[in-house]
């Protein structure tokens, strides 16, 4: 048998039904990992050793044989955004350091509930707001691939991790590529879900109309077994939507897809007449050639699996990043708002209330996240509302207009992830403008609202991984998932692990 | 899009930051370069276009508006910086 931690989570469920490990030798076996690989990787910012062995050791007193959709006793990780009881967040920010949430996020709960095991909170961007992990306010995470390199963001330490072999799925977000740009750069399989699928509540708040919770796994299996563990309306959401209510899930036209399985988990086998469009838009000069020829080439190989694939326009992909760039800033500065050192997190000691809230955030607040502020504040004020805030929200119906007319044509779109593949750390160091354009082709799906998924489909020259994107209409992660999984069948891209150059030890 | 510095710690007062000179000096440029980028959707007709706030599908229902049992006072209490007789503790207002 292959060491513990190399088994992917569909192999961990079947040997602890099959009672050939326990859930304490997976749970030991990853923190082991974690331990001898952490201190090049930093992709953790809590590592919850004793909880995680005491769950096991009860999820192994009390197993009882279950329907093969159960996550009892798999250990999995989540990013730091997330609330989880019992364990510190900090969202990257110095500004909530020491930050004990008093519950849990319903996407966590669920995945509780279901048997998974928490082992740590996993490094971010400062508030999920940027693409490197470099915006962290403790340090930046290395893509296990080359550690002189960043592995993507902002959900950058759950990719390294689930690259890394230290756990089998990790929980990300995304509001603008945040779970898919870093799949592409640690060369794992990324979801975004549909806006409202997946309950935000115990979320640390960025973008509200474009924040989702996401999963990053080896491969589209094992994130659809944790995805619909997850998914589902919840009270305490009230964007969160029941994706069962008619109406609501058979948007768009899916003739060709209807043939495939509704539920995530039973995947489908053929893309025999699925139709799969290629925006033009997406493939641009100094985009770098290896990603556009690998792209190309996947989407070839699912042509020969029976896909239709055809040419197709979205006009406005171009406008994509600045909108983001107004309605995402203009979100987070109120959301922001609620960080003034009086409920949690350290407080700047000040003589009056005015100067704690100026000297908290001030102090307190990263370098990216006081300039989003800023941005966002700008673009709400007096004057400029309408110029700004208005003309992007206009842009946006514009946006999703375009994935709305597609996806009459069209079952799926499949364009690449990312422009590059993953860069040095400090390769964008002091030119914000240059770190947003590696979102350039995550944008739009997030603007729209539909969902989408990267995973491997090569490398380039320098050994580094290479992701392309399908993107589907609403609540067709099943399509998503299932393309995903008929690709992973016939290629072992996501089968390729990083030499950590570290001995993992026996497990 | 030129921003004066004036209108810079405008910004910042809005958004309740303090923020030194060097700060100061470095968002106002990087500011004017971002609002440099985005003057692009100004390009784009949108007069008969109406905005997207939400790209919420489907029915955003209400709960049943009945109490139920919340966080306690202990754990909204706990991670406060200052806190005083079960309330947050705050410099005065008003002298």
């Amino acid at each position: 048998m292959s060491k513990l931690t190399e088994l992917s989570l569909k192999e961990m469920q079947a040997g602890l039904r099959e009672s050939q490990f326990s859930s304490r030798e997976l749970v030991e076996a990853a923190l082991k990992c974690i331990e001898q690989v952490e201190s090049s990787l930093h992709a953790f910012l809590h590592i919850a050793s004793e909880s995680a062995l005491e769950q096991a050791d009860e999820v192994d007193r009390r197993r009882t044989p279950d329907d093969g959709r159960s996550l009892h006793g798999i250990p999995i990780a989540i990013k730091d955004v997330l609330a989880v009881e019992g364990m510190p967040a900090t969202a990257g920010s110095k500004i909530i350091e020491g930050f004990m949430p008093p519950y849990t996020a319903t996407a966590v709960k669920k995945l509780q509930d279901a048997g998974a095991i928490v082992i740590g909170k996993t490094n971010t961007d400062e508030f999920a707001m940027g693409s490197s992990t470099e915006n962290s306010a403790y340090g930046v995470t290395h893509n296990p691939w080359d550690t002189s390199r960043v592995p993507g963001g902002s959900s950058g330490g759950s990719a390294a991790a689930v690259a890394a072999r230290l756990v089998p799925a990790a929980l990300g977000t995304d509001t603008g590529g945040s779970v898919r740009q870093p799949a592409s750069f640690c060369g794992v399989t990324g979801l975004k879900p549909t806006y409202g699928r997946v309950s935000r509540y115990g979320l640390i708040a960025f973008g509200s109309s474009l924040d989702c919770v996401g999963v990053l796994a080896r491969d589209a299996e094992d994130a659809a077994v944790i995805f619909e563990s997850m998914a589902g309306h919840d009270p305490l959401d009230a964007t969160s939507v029941d994706s069962s209510t008619p109406g609501t899930a058979r948007r768009g036209r899916c003739t060709a897809s209807s043939r495939f399985a509704r539920s995530a988990s039973a995947l489908g086998e053929s893309l025999q007449g699925m139709k799969i469009g290629v925006p033009k838009e997406y493939f641009i000069e100094g985009m770098q050639a290896e990603v556009q020829e690998k792209t190309r080439a996947a989407i070839a190989q699912m042509e020969s699996l029976g896909a239709e694939v055809q040419e197709i326009s979205l006009p406005h992909t171009e406008y994509a990043l600045d909108v983001y760039y107004i309605l995402a800033p203009a979100e987070a500065s109120a959301n922001l708002a609620r960080f003034d050192g009086v409920r949690y997190g350290p407080r700047a000691e000040a003589d009056s209330l005015w100067d704690v809230f100026f000297k908290t955030r001030g102090e307190k607040f990263g370098s990216e996240v006081l300039r989003r502020i800023m941005l966002g504040t700008y673009a709400l004020s007096a004057g400029y509302y309408d110029a700004y805030y208005g003309q992007a929200q206009k842009v946006r119906t514009l946006i999703k207009g375009d994935f709305e007319k597609s996806f009459k044509q069209v079952d799926l779109i499949a364009c690449p992830s990312a422009p590059t593949t993953a860069f040095e750390i400090g390769a964008h160091k002091g030119d914000p403008l240059s770190m947003y354009l590696e979102d350039v082709f995550t944008l739009p799906a997030s603007l729209a609202g539909v969902p989408g998924i990267s995973f491997p489909v090569g490398f380039d020259n320098k050994g580094l991984p290479i992701g392309m994107q399908l993107l589907a209409p609403h609540f067709r992660e099943d399509a998503l998932l299932s393309a995903t999984h008929v690709y992973q069948q016939v290629t072992d891209w996501h089968k390729q692990a990083p030499d950590l150059q570290i001995s993992r030890g026996r497990s | 899009m030129p921003l004066t510095p004036q209108e810079v710690e405008h910004i910042a007062k809005l958004a309740r930051l303090e923020l030194t000179d060097e700060q100061k000096a470095r968002y106002r440029r990087q500011l004017e370069a971002i609002l440099e980028h985005v003057a692009k959707l100004q390009e784009l007709d949108t007069k008969d276009v109406s905005p997207t706030a939400s790209v919420s599908v489907g029915q955003m229902p209400l709960r049943a508006d009945e109490p139920r049992p919340g966080l306690s006072k202990d754990d909204l209490l706990k991670n406060a910086p200052k806190q005083d007789d079960g309330q947050f503790q705050i410099p005065p207002v008003f002298e």
